[in-house]
């Protein structure tokens, strides 16, 4: 075990660089309401956050991070360009008694500013440098560029919402896209289904399975169905648009080699340029800090994790197996539009997690 | 100290157990007035018979209060994190089955399966301004179900009982919760979706890992195996991944 004392000493020694860098130190509160988070999140943050109620404010949460404490008061009062420095504890409730902290100690870094490839760069380089002589793997991807090659398909809007919905989920997105694209047999139930609305009118449909109770209405149950037997008409995403998409999601590669083939594949998938030129300049940018990009590994799929949030240029730097990655971050603009209520900006941070690095640096 | 078997303290479920017992030579009887929750066992040496309700047995099992409880598999499950890592099922005891289902108002002609669910569900918060709610007393077993067939916009709304009349009632778009026969689920207009079964739930005997298996305990236990014709259960906790 690590002496609390050393964690906090780590803790503050990076918190420091931080500030040094150019961050305002901000504070969180630990409390918070849970509603927000649960409708960001969703129910699955239940499982990972540790959820208490107060008898007057309803159920509140023990900040499972600090990302969205920052933002809200970011889009309250920030500046703009804005960079924060933050550290505390977090607290992630486990399912399972194998070791995983319910407590740890976070410092994190967050840039809040227009010039995007900049920012990135600037996150990476600063988190490298700190981790320097650790002997820590890192990993970089890019959620943009798949988001945008979605966006890209040659298919109705409904199949590209669907996919974006679970960008987050690689299970179910590849699960959806196998079915879009013609690779998996319409599934039994759904046939059947679809038989069955072809039959009558939703409404005569509705009418006759029963008297309808529920807030969802008629008429959303119509669209569905409407919806439903337009996708059954719509032809499968075009095989070689489709191994676009699949030989994207298991793109692995060092970034100089990932940038080379994306160029080669976007006079293919045109609406992932804008994207691949902001992977291009991110690398400009990350070489001018001396990052080594031609050795950077780079996975296409990197970050989708069930925290939804991400939407471009992810990263992590892992230690030894078994270990939890002692740094994480990434890009989310949405998230600041999600919480700006109107307002949005750009914005990239990551968090170190000094208990890892103290471990690290005791061994 | 006694090796303690805890059993449903009352209703149908303490008389199939008495009754699964009895088949197997262990006589189990309540004792003193019929209103005095206590009772024997006889047949078998060093066991003490605890009678609780169905519903606190898996915390018992989990604190090690008593060895071996009876129970539904279901309330194990949504009860205890990491059950395995906590409680050995040693017995499943062939009574007391429900189903724990997801089910949706019957009119929903668009939706019989969990990706209907979750199309429904995205449809659905985008139109009303909040996620689709999900009526339940089962939370883990409802939300780890949900997760690992990727549902997404729906929110869990806690119902201790009546559960089937919230659709209805309008403080839930849809229900998960037990069903035997699923005639409940009709006379309240819903139906279950095809691919909606989270547990199929049985009374089952569990033995607790955190108990006090002390030499005379384990005597007691392996005395018990024998006569109810069981392997003896391997009480040290599974290795976790």
């Amino acid at each position: 075990m690590i002496p609390k004392a050393t964690i906090r000493a780590e803790a503050e020694r990076l918190h420091a660089a931080f500030v040094a860098a150019g961050a305002v130190p901000v504070e969180a509160d630990i409390l918070l309401p849970a509603e927000t988070l649960l409708d960001l999140y969703g129910e699955d943050i239940r499982a990972r956050a540790y959820i208490t109620a107060d008898p007057l404010n309803g159920e509140m949460m023990l900040r499972p991070d600090f990302t969205v404490p920052v933002v809200q008061a970011h889009m309250a009062h920030g500046a703009d360009p804005a960079r924060y420095a933050y550290m505390g504890e977090v607290f992630r409730r486990q399912e399972h008694l194998d070791g995983r902290a319910r407590e740890y100690m976070q410092v994190g870094y967050e840039v809040f500013d227009r010039d995007a490839p900049a920012a990135d760069a600037e996150v990476f380089s600063l988190f490298s440098g700190l981790l320097a002589g650790l002997g820590l793997r890192p990993a970089t991807g890019d959620i943009g560029i798949l988001m945008a090659a979605v966006r890209g398909l040659s298919t109705a809007d409904r199949r590209k919402a669907a996919l974006l919905r679970h960008v987050w989920r690689p299970q179910r997105f590849k699960a959806l896209l196998d079915r879009f694209a013609g690779r998996a047999p319409v599934p039994a139930a759904q046939a059947a289904l679809l038989q069955r609305l072809a039959a009558d009118a939703p409404a005569a449909l509705v009418a006759a399975a029963g008297p309808l109770v529920g807030l969802r209405s008629a008429e959303d149950i119509a669209a569905r169905a409407e919806a439903l037997l337009q996708d059954a008409k719509a032809p499968p995403i075009a095989a070689p648009e489709a191994a676009l998409l699949y030989d994207l999601l298991s793109l692995e590669a060092p970034a100089g080699a990932a940038l080379a083939h994306l160029r080669g594949i976007a006079p293919m998938l045109p609406a992932i340029l804008p994207a691949v030129d902001a992977f291009a300049a991110r690398l400009a940018a990350l070489a001018a800090r001396g990052i080594d990009v031609a050795a950077l590994p780079f996975e296409a799929s990197h970050g989708r994790t069930t925290l939804e949030y991400y939407d471009g240029f992810v990263f992590s730097f892992h230690g030894p197996a078994g270990l939890p990655p002692v740094a994480s971050g990434g890009r989310y603009d949405a998230l600041t539009a999600v919480l700006g209520a109107g307002r949005s900006i750009p914005a990239v941070g990551g968090i170190i997690r000094p208990g890892l690095v103290a471990r690290l640096r005791g061994a | 100290m006694m090796l303690k078997l805890g059993v449903p303290s009352k209703g149908r479920l303490m008389e199939k157990t008495f009754d699964w017992f009895g088949a197997r030579g262990v006589t189990m009887a309540r004792t003193g007035n019929e209103r005095e929750y206590s009772g024997a066992v006889d047949g078998i040496a060093g066991v003490e018979l605890v009678l609780l309700s169905a519903g606190e047995i898996p915390r018992e099992l989990s604190s090690g209060r008593i060895h071996l409880g009876v129970t539904g598999s279901d309330l194990v499950r949504d009860k205890l994190a990491d059950w395995p890592a906590q409680v050995v099922d040693w017995a499943p005891m062939g009574f007391g089955h429900a189903d724990l289902v997801i089910a949706v108002p019957a009119a929903w002609i668009d939706v019989d399966t969990l990706d209907d669910l979750d199309a429904a569900a995205a449809a659905f918060r985008a139109a009303h301004g909040h996620r689709l709610r999900i009526a339940t007393k089962y939370h883990r077993l409802v939300r780890e179900f949900l997760t690992a067939h990727g549902v997404a916009d729906y929110a869990l709304v806690d119902s201790q009982g009546a559960t089937e009349g919230t659709v209805k009632n309008l403080t839930a778009e849809a229900i998960a919760d037990i069903t035997s026969t699923g005639e409940t689920l009709r006379a309240n207009h819903l139906k279950m979706l095809a691919d909606g079964l989270i547990h199929a739930s049985q009374a089952t005997l569990f033995a607790a890992r955190a108990a006090d298996w002390s030499p005379a305990n384990l005597a007691a236990l392996a005395a018990l195996a024998k006569r109810l014709g069981l392997p003896v259960p391997s009480l040290s906790p599974p290795v976790s991944g």
